[in-house]
């Protein structure tokens, strides 16, 4: 087995998250992009931990995970507010902080 | 040296077996990731999302990461995805497709991803190209990473924790109605 094979799993995971919050309009659905994201991450730090026979990897992948949970949370919250006070939450439309 | 021979070749099987199970975890994935994005239908896409995590933790068990992979399906499938649901339900997304998610501008996020990705290819080629995982890879033990986080990264650790309460807290204030 190659590392490259894990890496370029990664990469390729991770271009396509790029791509979906770049294109998504919905904010639901840029989060679950953001979700893929750090996914494609975390497979990196796992392949360069059992690369090095080291649980560093493993232990920051973690780590990536709860953060990702507290981020997916105040995310949520955010959106909902938005929704609550804008009904729509297309992030192109929320666009007050424009002069 | 027969004994010698037949465990290499032994190893080698375990490893074709491991790489034939590997791309069909990371084709599912790929494909599922891809609907993810482009589907028009928010339920949909949070169901592909489900597939592909899934196929991550696939991938840590390949790579010898069991707690990692455990925590992946409780964390990831059992907690964010019921709150990524709660989202779509709570902010009334239509049932059934939709026809305004993306942007105008698709093809300048197709773009952005692409270059991306043909940087991060070409880097990753020029830097491991030919680098082999391990030979003798051993799955790390849960108690080796209790340990781990336990002793060298307990002060993270700690602060992980405090960084959870405050964001939900965070979360509950931000959310509250009144």
């Amino acid at each position: 087995m190659f590392l490259n094979q894990f890496l370029f799993l990664a990469a390729i995971l991770f271009c396509i998250g790029v791509y979906g919050v770049l294109t998504r309009k919905n904010g639901v659905l840029v989060l679950m992009s953001i979700e893929l994201i750090l996914n494609a991450v975390n497979i990196n730090l796992v392949a360069f931990g059992a690369f090095h026979q080291h649980l560093s990897g493993q232990v920051f992948a973690l780590f990536v995970i709860a953060v990702a949970a507290a981020e997916v949370g105040v995310g949520l919250a955010i959106v909902l507010l938005i929704y609550r006070n804008r009904r729509s939450i297309n992030v192109a439309e929320a666009n007050i902080l424009k002069g | 040296m027969t004994y010698l021979v037949l465990q290499t070749q032994l190893t080698d099987t375990g490893e074709w077996i491991a790489n034939i199970f590997f791309y069909i975890i990371a084709a599912v994935a790929i494909v599922a990731a891809l609907r993810m994005v482009t589907t028009n239908n928010v339920v949909h896409a949070s169901l592909y999302l489900l597939v592909v995590l899934s196929a991550v933790a696939a991938t840590y068990v390949i790579l010898g990461a069991e707690f990692a992979a455990a925590t992946q399906i409780l964390v990831y499938l059992g907690a964010i995805m019921v709150l990524l649901l709660f989202g779509v339900m709570l902010t009334r997304a239509k049932i059934g497709a939709e026809t305004d998610l993306d942007h105008d501008q698709k093809w300048i996020g197709a773009l952005v991803a692409a270059s991306l990705g043909a940087v991060m290819g070409y880097s990753l080629w020029e830097g491991f190209g030919d680098v082999r995982m391990p030979a003798d890879q051993v799955p790390q033990r849960t108690e080796a990473v209790a340990d781990e986080i336990f002793s060298t990264y307990i002060v993270p650790f700690e602060a992980l924790s405090v960084l959870l309460l405050a964001a939900l807290i965070g979360a509950v204030v931000v959310a509250r109605r009144d």
